[in-house]
């Protein structure tokens, strides 16, 4: 019920209110209204037709560097 | 997809797991609540559990706002099919989900009422514009993520003088239901459930922001790391909770900072509290009565309130007779533990809502652990 799924959002209409966004290969028209300043090329977070928050791409990197720095933590050994 | 396949690599799963088997304390267990459905179906599908050292285990908990629906709200919606010819819109979980005398808005719609499932609040707005006439009903349900969503269509149906609609709120607060767990075992006659930390709320936070579940360190003396719903994700959150525990800290942690901050989104929250105000007790299935735990529609936009427009009487309707979900919701009991799983219960005649939802922990353990044999050693002898 809480699922959302991140899309890259390719069109926004001229009141910056709704948008549309490509999700898995197809294209979906969503709501803006709950996010402030979101720009073609960023994804958001969708869920129930409406963008819930931007996603941060330079947070998602640094997510991913985490997880493949565990196999090289606590004992050194791996 | 971008931003989930990445976050599903197998070979980082590895790592995680060696990371996670190396970190554990062989002498203590680590029980690790999963508040949402959104993990449970996670740690299912990707089979995650198997990847843990048999020490820590995940406690399934009641994130999922279709399980922990009382029955009787589910009857008061048939009721507005039936008594009150309402057009009435839900999301498509709500359907299958049992009420009483084994009633369900999908055997209500088979039988001539017009119960529409929809994708979106826009979509129910649209077929109350196209539908004059008649009284539109948004049956509204979810938690803080999809709260934001019902505001917003209240608001507009208000900007545009739309009279039909109406919404039958429902929307219930995770850090409420976080307390009740863990003052339940104070409760008389509720088993206590031990836990040691708590994966937190992913899609929520991105609403509410980490800072509401800043009491149950402080006050409980519990961590919680706001995880997000890919495997990946709920990996690190456990290590991240292992490494709180082994250390002996205890502090909200966000692993899922690519959406989450500790102040969450403040539009969407705005919204909420203009339309929104909490409500003085609500009933959870699992929970019983939770004080603060759920929303209603202020005065202001009474006119849009559909418990107001149609007296919609509180019933509290006894759940399946066997059902067990109560226990289970709140980690109390496991699925399997339930007699009426997979033999009276599956998800094709669901008996309770936690079979129905795909994120309900009895509708993940039939389909994905069903067939599961408990964990058997392996010797293997070195081939000479
Ligand atoms: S198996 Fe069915 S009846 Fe038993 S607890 Fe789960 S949903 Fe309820």
């Amino acid at each position: 019920m809480c699922l959302a799924l991140p899309a890259r959002v390719i069109a926004i209409d001229e009141h910056g209110e709704m948008a549309t966004v490509a999700l898995g290969g197809v294209k979906k028209d969503i709501s803006l209204i709950l996010v402030d300043e979101v720009q073609v090329d960023d994804f958001v977070l969708i869920h129930v037709g409406y963008a819930l928050n931007k996603l941060s791409e330079k947070e998602a990197r640094r997510t991913l560097a985490l997880f493949a720095e565990a196999g090289l933590t606590g004992d050194g050994l791996s | 997809m971008k931003y989930v396949d990445e976050f599903r690599q197998h070979h980082l799963a590895q790592k995680l797991a060696a990371a996670i088997g190396r970190e554990v304390d062989s002498a203590r267990e680590y029980r690790l609540m999963e508040f949402c459905g959104g993990h449970t179906h996670a740690i299912f599908r990707y089979g995650v559990q198997d990847l843990m050292p048999c020490n820590v285990e995940f406690v399934h908990g009641p994130g999922c706002p279709v399980c922990v629906l009382p029955i009787g709200r589910i009857d008061n919606a048939i009721h507005l099919v039936k008594q009150h010819d309402v057009i009435l819109c839900t999301y498509g979980d709500m359907l299958r989900v049992p009420g009483s005398g084994r009633q369900s808005l999908l055997k209500v719609k088979a039988a001539g009422g017009d119960v529409r499932m929809v994708y979106s609040t826009l979509d129910a707005l649209r077929i109350a514009r196209d539908n004059p006439g008649r009284q539109v009903v948004f049956f509204a349900i979810g938690f803080e993520t999809t709260t934001p969503p019902t505001a917003v269509a209240i608001r507009q149906a208000q900007a545009e003088g739309l009279t039909n609609f109406t919404v039958f709120c429902n929307h219930v607060l995770t850090p409420a239901a976080m307390r009740s767990i863990l003052e339940s075992p104070a409760v008389p006659g509720m088993a206590p459930v031990s836990i040691d930390g708590f994966l937190g709320p992913a899609h929520v936070s991105a609403i509410i922001g980490s800072r509401p579940y800043e009491f149950v360190p402080a006050e409980f003396r519990r961590p919680v790391v706001i995880a997000g719903f890919e495997p990946l994700d709920v990996m690190q959150s456990a290590l991240m909770l292992i490494r709180q525990l082994n250390e002996g800290r205890c502090e909200v942690e966000n692993e899922y900072t690519r959406v989450v901050n500790r102040r969450g989104n403040v539009k969407a929250q705005a919204l909420v509290a203009e339309v929104f105000e909490l409500c003085h007790a609500f009933e959870w299935r699992g929970l019983g009565l939770v004080a603060h735990s759920a929303l209603r529609i202020k005065d202001a936009f009474g006119v849009w309130d559909a418990e107001r427009r149609f007296s919609i009487a509180g019933v509290s309707a006894p759940d399946s007779k066997g059902c067990e979900c109560p226990s289970v919701l709140r980690g109390a009991r496991k699925p399997a533990e339930c007699r009426l799983f997979g033999t009276v219960c599956t998800p094709e005649n669901p008996m309770g809502a936690c079979m129905v939802s795909s994120e309900g922990a009895c509708a993940a353990y039939w389909s994905y652990g069903r067939l599961r044999q408990p964990p058997v050693a392996i010797k293997v002898e070195a081939v000479r």
